[in-house]
């Protein structure tokens, strides 16, 4: 099953500047995994060793936010990556 | 011999690089332009590799490798990282590698890395995949030993290897102390003694002192300088306690600061650049008059070195690892950069500087390629 990924500028290094990219997996842990298997090094950056999304990024399933890496993705679902900055 | 300065800074990494004089100096860059760049260090067993350790504000920590002097970068396949915490256990991420040292001459490729949170850990391929330090990391004594933080973060920092044996090994913690290993990593004791510790109520604690920069001296590796949250000291191994050489600065100067770097050949040769750490602890030139000390001594005296620092109005703060020299002799080259984004050269041992680069993000790190 493939969703859609949206890769927010941070990351698009990692994608060739690709601003979305699909992805296959039917958790977010597996279209992470599926991510990081294409786009070595991308995963840290989101997620760390303990496997808890890093503190100034969300994750999003279409418009629902992403609490666990378990969390469902169905075919045709986008999953958003956000990322907040501030401190100039 | 050539020279270039690799400039780590908030905002991505620079280079300098001096004509035959040292006298102009071109900037280029930035690289990773927008990158918090904590450390660039060149690997002195293969000149040609450099690591850099890297973060933005909301992406996870990593460390870029090049293998052309820095041209082009690579990402580490494996940054560091701690061990997934067990059940119950107080879970632990990087959340920036702050510290890089290049391992023992005789381990090729090995590097070591130091984190905040308190994190010890090590490459043996180059820096291409890193692994947790255990015995430091997971040192019974380690929930201790890292108990205080500071608002940036514990920081582990100053890692030396003592060049006559691959497995005594120095590393200090902000709000922690130093920590010296004799069996490559495998445990780890304080090394405090004689340290002030002013903040706490019980000043005698073998740890959770605050030093902010240690150097071992690589040709009299027995002889470690420490610029510490309160002073200047210089132990003499095998002896343990730490002498205050900082008590030999001017009273009105103080010796409060965060580098502390070493003349190339001779043992009793440093520079410090003292900060305000009165009242509310400013870190700032203390006055608003910079100026570089050195010992030529080993600290029993210090002279001022401010000839070409601007006189007045002048608030600098130079982070720990902001300072280094170009390990040239005779007339050693002494730089700083400042967090105004200043790079300031003392070309000739500190006698008299000149600004070389302005205008550059908050400068974290200044470090010397050959």
């Amino acid at each position: 099953m493939s969703c859609r990924v949206r890769i927010p500028s941070p990351l698009r290094s990692y994608t060739g500047g690709a601003p979305a990219v699909e992805a296959a997996g039917v958790t977010v842990e597996e279209v992470l995994g599926d991510l990081e298997r294409r786009f070595g090094g991308i995963r840290f950056r989101m997620v760390d060793e303990q496997n808890r999304i890093r503190p100034h990024m969300r994750l999003y399933v279409n418009t629902r936010e992403v609490t666990a890496l378990s969390q469902p993705v169905g075919a045709g679902d986008t999953l958003h990556i956000i990322c907040a900055l501030s401190g100039g | 011999m050539s020279t270039s300065l690799w400039i780590g800074t908030r905002k991505g990494a620079f280079t300098l690089r001096p004509d035959a004089k040292r006298r102009d100096w071109t900037l280029s860059g930035p690289q990773f332009l927008g990158h918090i760049i904590h450390h660039i260090v060149q690997d002195p067993r293969e000149p040609r590799v450099l690591l850099m350790a890297a973060k933005t504000g909301h992406l996870g920590p990593t460390v870029y490798r090049s293998t052309d002097r820095g041209r082009t970068w690579r990402e580490a396949a494996q940054p560091p990282a701690f061990r997934k915490a067990a059940e119950g256990e107080q879970p632990r991420a990087v959340d920036r590698v702050f510290w890089l040292t290049p391992g023992h001459s005789s381990e090729r490729g090995t590097w070591y890395a130091g984190s905040s949170p308190a994190g010890l850990f090590r490459s043996e391929d180059g820096g291409e995949r890193w692994q947790p330090v255990v015995g430091f990391n997971d040192n019974r004594m380690h929930p201790k030993w890292a108990s205080f933080a500071t608002p940036d973060g514990q920081l582990t920092h100053s890692i030396k290897i003592d060049p006559r044996d691959p497995r005594h090994l120095y590393l200090a913690l902000s709000g922690g102390g130093v920590f010296e290993s004799t069996d490559g990593g495998a445990d780890w004791t304080p090394l405090n003694e004689g340290c002030a510790a002013d903040f706490l109520p019980d000043p005698n604690v073998p740890f959770g002192h605050d030093p902010h920069c240690v150097a071992l001296h690589p040709r009299a590796p027995d002889r470690l300088y420490q610029q510490n949250h309160c002073g200047i000291y210089r132990l003499d191994r095998p002896q343990r306690r730490w002498e205050r050489i900082g008590r030999a600065m001017p009273k009105k100067v103080g010796d409060i600061g965060f580098p502390i770097v070493l003349h190339p050949t001779d043992p009793d040769t440093a520079w410090v650049l003292p900060m305000d750490g009165q009242t509310v602890w400013p870190r700032t030139s203390i006055q608003g008059k910079p100026a570089v000390y050195r010992t030529s001594d080993g600290g029993k005296s210090w002279r001022r070195l401010d000839r070409g620092l601007p006189r007045s109005q002048a608030w600098l703060t130079v982070l720990r690892q902001a300072m280094c020299t170009d390990e040239r002799v005779p007339r050693t080259g002494v730089y700083f950069g400042t967090t105004g984004g200043e790079v300031w050269a003392g070309v000739n041992a500190g006698e008299s500087w000149r600004c070389i680069a302005r205008h550059l993000p908050e400068i974290y790190s200044v470090t010397h390629a050959a």
